[in-house]
């Protein structure tokens, strides 16, 4: 059976599944100082792996991409998320404990328009990861779940 | 018949929805604009973060953000119980 899709898909997918990937986690790591954040850049970095799946198929990826290593990623992410709200709980549920405060991620920022910093804004970097860990891998899980269980109705 | 009912509930919530669009407030001034002014205010100073949205989702309405991951988490877990039901069917 002839998996995945024609030789232009699959050599158009090799020189754009990179630049995704880039371009996913730039939004995420810069989510505090550009429009974007968590929730954009895990999906873009989702896309990145959808893309790699329907043009390789689900035997091209088999071995490389498991959707239990990504099932506990996502579960790891968001305990993660779960933790940093608790960071601040002496205050409030979410309260940015570490904004403000210190060398790690705690720098101050001018007032006005400006470009930012980036070794600031509290948990909010932290938050930022963890749940674009949690939306890459999990919309990465669903999608090998679903070509998985489609392939197997197709060879019944 | 079902035609003609299908004409008057269209006229009718077509002549709603006009009246709507030509009664809205102009753009740029919402009715209540407090909260904004405090967010646009006090992002720079309280979260020290540039990107005021990702401060109000991820600081001042962390609890939503929370929720709203819960939803996905959710999602995920029954596309996966469902796809791991067909194939214990099989074997």
């Amino acid at each position: 059976m002839n998996s995945g899709m024609s030789i232009i898909v699959r050599t158009i997918t090799r020189l754009v599944y990179g630049l995704a990937l880039v371009f996913g986690f730039y939004v995420i790591m810069h989510g505090h100082l550009t429009p974007g954040g968590g929730f954009q850049g895990g999906a873009v970095v989702a896309s990145a792996f959808a893309l790699l799946l329907v043009a390789f198929g689900a035997a091209g990826v088999k071995g490389r991409l498991n959707h239990h290593l990504l099932q506990t990623l996502e579960e790891i992410g968001a305990l993660a998320f779960l933790a940093l709200g608790f960071v601040g709980i002496g205050t409030a549920f979410f309260y940015n404990l570490i904004a403000n405060s210190g060398p790690f991620l705690g720098a101050s920022v001018s007032i006005g328009p400006n470009a930012g910093v980036f070794n600031a804004g509290g948990t909010l970097p932290l938050m930022n990861w963890a749940v674009g860990l949690k939306v890459m891998t999990g919309i990465a899980a669903v999608v090998i779940a679903m070509l998985i269980g489609a392939r197997k109705e197709e060879t019944e | 018949m079902k035609k003609t009912a299908i004409l008057i509930a269209f006229l009718f919530v077509g002549t709603f929805l006009l009246l709507a669009a030509t009664s809205m407030r102009p753009f740029g001034e919402p009715t209540f604009a407090d909260m904004d002014d405090y967010f646009i205010a006090n992002t720079q100073v309280e979260v020290a973060a540039n990107n005021t949205v990702t401060a109000v989702v991820f600081d001042y309405r962390g609890f939503d953000t929370l929720g709203e991951a819960t939803v996905l988490f959710a999602a995920v877990v029954g596309v996966l119980a469902l796809f791991r039901k067909l194939r214990e069917d099989e074997t």
